[in-house]
């Protein structure tokens, strides 16, 4: 792309399935573009330096924390937030479980919870409920107990691993 | 807190990625998964004028086999590690360890090289490398130089990596037929760096080779306490000279939230429990 350090390049990459174009500065993480670039502020920011997992979204179908990549890392990925994956109903059954069971209360950690638990319930790995808190054990909430949050996981891997 | 500022180049090819690290000297420093490195930067502990985002280098993420050697480019994801065959079959001590390196979303950015690079002496990775008698393989513009992982990790977040140079890979001697392993470490959240940990490997015709976590300020080979335990019958229970081989061989450092004392306590129940479970392990 570029052979000179530079301090602003440009990132090319696609969003919720939108091919998107702009100019930002190296600094910026994946976080801060979504969120102030783009304005997908479903993306939250906890901690801002890789424990607390409010963060958490889609690269190229892995989940990660956009604290900690750079924008410009994002240039010829293929992103997926909250926003996106509402939308396309990829998280429904997860979202349903979780209103159900009342496990978002504030909801400011539920979008990285809900990207986590996605990651593991696509993956259709069959797992004990331990199995499933240590998988969850990453992202961090301040209201719940945790207790709903899994029960509401536990749940959906379940009737997944049913389903052929 | 938002990372400083700083200016950012991703080069095309290893040889260009030499290059610039060479041209750019100190001010200059690699990018691998940033799971360790953009963390110090949103900490402030750290502001280089120069990012190097090595992720495109494609010759160094490879897992590949060569008759008794398995060769870990430096750009590996934990996940890539964890998930491979071969590294199951001919090193499972690594994938016993890798559940307990952080959580899902770290594994899928954090890379082999970036965890050997950043040598925190309670990692899981550089523990499991001295332990299988690993090498690593640096390059520079220079040129290439092999190291043993034991003479390679120097100190407390210390390697002998000199400017300029990168991890390209680590050659790991198979795990011998015959030989027994086990991983196991004590954290007060699973994904957590550990308080204390144990990798070991214990071959018919060789001295177990044990490396603690979190116990001393680089991993290095437990000699004193193999020794010792040379010949030991099992299950062990209450073996006498247990703690003072440990003391010999460790050197925790006191920090907040947990104690020198404490450490070494920790490094006796882990000796214990992973030795006796290991008897349990199929034979490679
Ligand atoms: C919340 C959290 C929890 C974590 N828990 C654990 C844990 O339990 N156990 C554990 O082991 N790790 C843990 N980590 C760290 C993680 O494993 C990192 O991925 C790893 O330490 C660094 O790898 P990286 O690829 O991200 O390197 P980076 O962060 O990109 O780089 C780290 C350092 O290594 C240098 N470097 C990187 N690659 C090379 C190379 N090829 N040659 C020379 N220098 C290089 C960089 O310049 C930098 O100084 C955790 C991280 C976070 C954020
Ligand atoms: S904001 Fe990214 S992990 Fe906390
Ligand atoms: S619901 Fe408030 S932080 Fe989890």
């Amino acid at each position: 792309m570029t052979n000179e350090p530079k301090h602003s390049l440009t990132v090319e990459c696609t969003v919720n399935g939108e091919r998107v174009r702009r100019e930002v500065p190296a600094r910026r993480h994946l976080a801060d573009f979504l969120r102030e670039d783009l304005e997908l502020t479903g993306t939250h920011l906890g901690c801002e330096h890789g424990v607390c997992g409010a963060c958490s979204v889609l690269v190229d179908g892995a989940v990660v924390r956009s604290c900690l990549m750079l924008a410009v890392q994002a240039h010829g990925r293929r992103i997926e937030t909250i926003e996106g994956l509402s939308d396309s109903g990829a998280l429904k059954d997860l979202q349903t479980a979780f209103i159900e069971r009342n496990a978002a209360q504030c909801g400011f950690c539920t979008a990285g919870m809900l990207l986590t638990a996605h990651q593991l319930t696509a993956s259709g790995e069959a797992m004990t409920r331990p199995e499933i808190r240590e998988y969850m054990s990453g992202n961090l909430c301040r209201c719940t107990g945790y207790h709903a949050i899994i029960d509401a996981v536990e749940a959906v891997l379940r009737s997944k691993s049913r389903t052929p | 807190m938002k990372y400083p500022d700083f200016a950012y180049v991703r080069p095309a090819s290893l040889g260009e990625a030499l290059d610039c690290l060479q041209k750019y000297g100190d001010s200059a420093i690699p990018l691998a998964g940033g799971q360790s490195l953009l963390a110090t930067l949103a900490m402030r502990l750290s502001s280089p004028e120069i990012l190097v985002d090595i992720t495109g280098l494609t010759e160094l993420s490879e897992i590949a086999r060569e008759g008794d050697t398995i060769r870990i480019g430096a750009l590996v994801k934990h996940v890539q590690l964890l998930q491979s065959p071969i590294v199951r079959g001919a090193t499972p001590l690594f994938t016993a360890a890798l559940p307990h390196v952080a959580h899902v979303a770290i594994r899928n950015r954090g890379t082999f090289g970036g965890s050997l690079a950043f040598a925190d002496p309670a990692a899981e990775l550089p523990a499991c490398l001295v332990a299988l008698g690993g090498t690593l393989v640096l390059g520079s513009s220079a040129g290439r130089r092999e190291i043993g992982a034991e003479d390679f990790f120097t100190g407390l977040l210390e390697t002998d990596l000199r400017p300029g140079e990168l991890i390209l890979e680590a050659r790991v001697p198979a795990q011998a037929p015959g030989s027994r392993w086990n991983f196991s470490e004590l954290s007060r959240r699973h994904g957590d760096f550990p308080l204390a940990g144990l990798a070991a490997v214990m071959s018919p015709m060789s001295e177990a080779r044990l490396v603690y976590l979190g116990c001393a300020d680089r991993p290095k080979l437990a000699t004193a306490t193999a020794g010792m335990l040379r010949g030991a019958s099992y299950p062990l229970k209450d073996v006498p000279g247990l703690a003072a081989a440990l003391a010999e061989d460790l050197d925790p450092a006191d920090t907040p939230g947990c104690s020198a004392e404490t450490r070494l306590q920790l490094a006796g129940t882990l000796t214990y429990r992973v030795l006796n479970d290991l008897q349990e392990i199929p034979a490679r």
